[in-house]
């Protein structure tokens, strides 16, 4: 039970830092802040990768697998682009 | 690698993606903060690898070369015009791997022992909400692409169907945590999910897209969060919370700026039907004034200041070169050029804003809504192209309209407003626009781009 409290002090802890911090994005950034959050939340890759890695089962292994790539599609992509996108707002 | 070490780089990985989002606060520290919230993500995975138990390296290595080889091949085709379905497909694989990251645990924590209810009741959110993501997200994706109708589709007892779906889904979660041994409820509940995800977002159409793209991004982040509960992993929870956050206040922002509620935005349907007002003949009948690229060019010789107001039509039309072109042209005559972007203009928020920079647009001359309306008494041409709604007085004067309310930019106000449009079909609201029929207005009937070269030409040559 204790364990649950602190896990859920973490969440609403980070989401208050959240609402903090995003408000502040200007509507100008708005696209690249989704691109940019959606790879962070691709940090379900460090789930996939213990899931992958620790040759549990064969479908654990295979669940694992299809989860790396996803998530890997999702943070390699994500960041890359949101990098493009932020490299064009420049002041001339 | 001893886990004291591993949880330590996970804090180090959390403030940096902290560190990171808020150097998007501005252009200039834009770029370094996306990198931080990369490095964060690198050392995750880095130190993940180095924890106990790792023992399927080509499973592992497979994975992240695969993934990160299509991750790189659509970040780096991907056209600006095409971020929307790009960044809703993203949402939908983030969705994918916490169904999938959530399943496996939940399996391997089954054959080791009753898992704690804490962690099955988690891994049933995990599956909801991912599932939920991914079928959402793949429908959004679909109605952007052109690959079904982005109408939206309403059917009798669709609420009714949908509380059904949504009940089921809940009913077989209380189920898992109760039998978590039968794994396949687990399956089951991602299937149910998955067509409760479809169902909301049949629902909506095109122009709402905005909001259900964040809310999706923001589902994305918490269904990371789940897994994070799920996992026992701290990093999980404080990464996925800070996106669930971003995207919430991203679709409050959406909703705010078409003066809408979410449930309206989410069940209405939008854009199906229009009933009573004013016919668009009533409206326009007579008082249109059609106008010429010569005209416009004659008009802009003497304007001291222009502005542009971009819409989703400038991205369908591909017209970002050539508006930047002409901006240039005009400022280079001595006028003062500014945009005009309204919130949800386009189909995700700030959609304009990164055409525009592509388009190597200063970013300072990009103006908030807020910022732009006090200058358009004082400004002597407005030309506005592909917007159509976002710019439609009735919002102020008609409460029965269905936009009634919604803040707009007042370009009515200028002393003359250009409107480039291919005719006078209705936007998305599906009503009327009188300002097509202002004093003020000048109509120039063409497609976005052509319409803007034409007047490139014909500014040179009155030169």
């Amino acid at each position: 039970m204790e364990a649950l409290v602190t896990v859920l002090t973490i969440f609403v802890l980070a989401v208050f830092v959240g609402f903090e911090v995003i408000s502040k994005v200007p509507p100008t950034l708005h696209t690249p802040l989704m691109s940019g959050s959606n790879a962070i939340s691709g940090i379900t890759l460090v789930g996939a990768l213990l899931a992958a890695g620790t040759e549990h089962t064969l479908l654990t292994t295979i669940l694992g697998f299809s989860a790396v790539v996803l998530a890997t599609i999702n943070v390699a992509g994500g960041f890359l682009v949101t990098h493009r996108m932020l490299a064009m707002f420049r002041r001339k | 690698m001893n886990p004291a070490l591993i949880n330590s780089a996970y804090v180090i990985a959390s403030a940096l993606f902290i560190i990171g989002l808020k150097g998007l606060s501005h252009p200039r520290t834009a770029v370094r903060g996306n990198m931080l919230s990369a490095i964060g993500m690198l050392l995750a995975i880095v130190v993940t690898l180095g924890a106990r138990g790792i023992v399927a390296w080509g499973v592992i290595v497979g994975g992240l070369v695969l993934g990160a080889a299509v991750g790189t091949v659509l970040a780096v085709k991907i056209q600006m015009t095409a971020m929307p379905e790009l960044v809703a497909l993203f949402n939908g694989l983030g969705g994918a791997a916490s169904v999938l990251v959530a399943g496996a645990a939940l399996l391997t924590a089954v054959d080791l022992g009753r898992p704690p209810a804490q962690m099955v009741i988690a891994t049933a959110a995990s599956g909801l909400i991912g599932a939920v993501t991914l079928s959402g997200s793949l429908v959004a994706f679909a109605k952007l692409w052109g690959l079904v109708s982005g109408n939206p589709v309403l059917f009798t007892g669709q609420q009714v169907l949908n509380g059904a779906v949504l009940l089921a889904a809940l009913g077989i979660g209380v189920g898992i945590s109760m039998q978590p041994e039968m794994t396949l409820l687990y399956w089951a509940l991602v299937g149910v999910s998955l067509l409760f995800g479809i169902l909301i977002v049949i629902p909506v159409g095109g122009a709402d897209m905005p909001v259900v793209i964040t809310l999706l991004n923001s589902y994305s982040g918490l269904a990371a969060a789940a897994t994070g509960f799920v996992l026992s992993n701290n990093m999980l929870i404080i990464a996925g919370s800070l996106v669930g956050a971003s995207g919430l206040i991203l679709t409050q922002i959406m909703c705010k700026a078409m003066n809408r509620s979410l449930a309206n935005v989410l069940f209405a349907g939008v854009g199906a039907e229009v009933t009573g007002g004013p016919s668009a003949d009533e409206v326009y009948a007579g008082k249109i004034k059609a106008t010429s690229a010569d005209e416009i060019a004659m008009m802009l010789d003497g304007a001291r200041r222009v502005v542009f107001v971009p819409g989703y039509g400038m991205a369908v039309a591909q017209a970002q070169h050539a508006v930047r072109s002409l901006a240039n042209l005009l400022e280079k005559n001595g006028a003062e050029v500014e945009f005009g972007i309204h919130p949800v203009a386009g189909r995700m928020p700030g959609h304009m804003n990164v055409l525009l920079a592509e388009a190597n647009v200063d970013y300072s001359r990009l103006k908030d809504m807020d910022d732009i309306n006090p200058s358009f008494e004082r400004t002597d041409v407005v030309i506005v192209i592909g917007a159509n709604d976002v710019v439609n007085p009735v919002a102020r004067t008609d409460p029965s309209s269905p936009i009634a309310g919604m803040p707009i930019l007042d370009v009515d106000k200028a002393q003359t407003v250009v409107m480039i449009k291919r005719s006078l079909s209705p936007g998305y609201a599906g009503i009327p626009n009188p300002l097509f029929a202002a004093d003020n207005t000048l109509m120039y009937f063409s497609d976005g781009r052509q319409a803007v070269q034409d007047i490139i030409a014909a500014v040179k040559e009155a030169a």
